[in-house]
């Protein structure tokens, strides 16, 4: 296959080797990972930030009269002001820590949708969204009496933008989607499906879990209401992650969860509640793994993001091409928008067995539903084999997986 | 049933002959392909053993008259398949209470296929292996 050389310029060929030579997972490793959309390696920058944290500046944030406490929490406040570069969010206040995409989507769920919601109200999800994109919505609907709808997605994996436009209307309370597919990669118009849900007044979550990781997010220019993601899979630590939102929605919402931190006054009587982003923040908040966070959107920061897009998108054109010709083979998700991932099933064999046979060779996938059930019922499918790329793959592991799905096809 | 079933210690001894995956894994392929099919009226929801990436259905009658139970594997996965097949010939004609008490783990260990057998791989054979023994304990003498 072609060298590196074909699919990036001769200067982002030093850059990218050094990117690979930053994630020592990576590195010093024989494994070909490609499971990128499932988590993220993480380079060391992001490594070091966690274990200084811990050796150097550990308390508890904002509450202690002592330098080391104030250290802490300059960190970890420094790391949201990070956050909100990073999506260029308007404030600081906007940016809420969460333990992730699913735990941000449930927030919204729980405070703006039992507020908000009530019986003949609509919810609109899409038939290519992740479980934690699907189930939070399905409870709220149970509970208030709303109505959730999911859009039909074409055969190339695409959203039906016909059927949304159809399904919209000024029942419509609320619209909830993936900004890129984590089961088949398409890159959604999100842009445009804001613009249509705010004409009939709704409000829109986009869940950005794996658009983070691959593309430059502008939560104004896209002006999403709540924009969801998760740390790990942007190459920061598990179990943090952010819910943006528009500063009127969150002013209004109520909080979720009590305890210490989100409280201004208490009385065995009475609570009047902190202000933002704290109202959200129940208990001594994930100080670490936001620090480490704010240290990967730095790593972020520091490289070229319109050369890396390039270089993985000529990937993943690479790969798909490549395993196109294989006999059998089918891609699944064929939009011409897409991003990091490559999904596929073989005529005749189970995925279980094809990822077995390519984990047999050092080749790491996910095989499966991808927790969308409902988008694999909708292709009737049993699942599909996902290769997921991300910065540091290179055209030795695209040669490396073509090669041992080669041979696994041969077994079968 | 178990007269078209490899016993198990030819199976050990083939495995035991190859020294590289690939011949391991095309002969546990070439199992799972000779595994006759359940009937796919046997392949309820109620028969579905939760808890794997691929399909697996599993059902235990018993044998009137004799003390042994009759068990039925399948699977929509080949690997897996050639892997109830392993698990049913390590099976075959054994009562109820030596089903239960058979130690599998150990079979696999032998058979150098123990990551199969663990949660994480995901195709359930640990939950497999637990619900035959569940199972086969309601055939056991109480
Ligand atoms: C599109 C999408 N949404 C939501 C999630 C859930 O993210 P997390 O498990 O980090 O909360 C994922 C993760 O797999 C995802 O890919």
């Amino acid at each position: 296959m072609d060298a590196l050389t074909d699919i990036a310029d001769e200067s982002s060929v030093a850059a990218l080797s050094k990117i690979r030579a930053d994630f020592p997972l990576i590195a010093g490793n024989e494994q070909v990972y490609l499971d990128n959309a499932a988590t993220t390696q993480k380079p060391q920058a992001v490594i070091d930030a966690l274990s200084n944290y811990y050796a150097r500046d550990n308390a508890n944030v904002h509450r202690a009269a002592h330098k080391l406490a104030g250290r802490a929490t300059e960190s970890y406040e420094n790391s949201r002001e990070s956050l909100r570069r990073f999506i260029n969010a308007e404030s600081r206040e906007q940016i809420i820590f969460t333990a992730g995409t699913t735990e941000s989507i449930n927030l919204v769920a729980q405070s703006w949708g039992q507020t908000n919601l009530q019986s003949g109200d609509e919810i609109i999800i899409t038939l290519l969204e992740h479980h934690s994109n699907i189930v939070p919505w399905q409870l709220l609907a149970q509970r208030t009496g709303a109505t959730l709808l999911a859009c039909n997605v074409t055969p190339e994996g695409e959203i039906d933008l016909a059927d949304y436009h159809a399904k919209l209307s000024t029942r419509t309370k609320l619209v909830s989607v993936g900004h890129v597919s984590n089961a088949l990669g398409t890159i959604n118009p999100v842009a445009e499906m804001i613009s249509a849900a705010h004409d009939k007044g709704a409000v829109v979550l986009v869940d950005g879990a794996q658009s983070v990781g691959h593309m430059a997010v502008d939560v104004q220019a896209l002006d999403a209401d709540f924009y969801a993601f998760s740390g790990h899979k942007m190459f920061g630590p598990t179990g943090i992650g952010v819910l943006y939102g528009k500063l009127e929605l969150l002013n209004a919402m109520p909080p979720w969860q009590g305890g210490g931190e989100m409280i201004e006054t208490v009385t065995i009587e009475h609570t009047t509640f902190n202000s933002l982003p704290y109202k959200f923040e129940a208990g001594t908040p994930n100080i670490a793994d936001a620090i480490g966070l704010g240290a990967a959107v730095q790593y972020i920061e520091s490289i070229d993001r319109s050369m890396v897009q390039q270089y993985e998108d000529n990937l993943l054109r690479l790969a798909t091409s490549a395993i196109a010709q294989l006999p059998g083979v089918r891609v699944i998700g064929t939009s011409a928008h897409k991003s990091g991932v490559l999904s596929f099933v073989v005529d005749g064999a189970h995925p279980g067995d094809i990822g077995t046979l390519l984990d047999q060779q050092d080749v790491a996938v996910r095989v499966g539903h991808h927790c969308a059930m409902p988008l694999m019922q909708h292709l009737e499918l049993p699942g599909t084999v996902r290769a997921s790329f991300s910065l540091y793959n290179n055209t030795d592991d695209l040669d490396r997986f073509v090669a041992a799905l080669t041979k696994a096809l041969s077994f079968l | 049933m178990s007269a078209n079933i490899t016993p198990i210690e030819q199976i050990e001894d083939d495995l035991s002959f190859f020294d590289d995956w690939e011949d391991r894994y095309r002969y546990l392929i070439d199992l799972g392909k000779a595994l006759p099919p359940m009937p796919e009226t046997d392949k309820t929801d109620a028969n579905i053993v939760h808890g794997c990436t691929s399909q697996v259905w599993l059902t235990v009658r018993s044998n009137p008259g004799q003390n042994t139970v009759d068990l039925l594997m399948d699977s929509d996965a080949l690997i897996v398949r050639g892997l109830l097949a392993l698990v049913l010939a390590a099976y075959a004609n054994r009562s109820p209470v030596d089903i239960v008490e058979f130690d599998i783990n150990a079979l696999f260990e032998r058979l150098d296929l123990l990551s199969h057998l663990s949660m994480t791989r995901g195709n359930g054979l640990r939950a497999m292996v637990q619900r035959v023994q569940i199972l086969a304990s309601e055939f056991t003498p109480h």
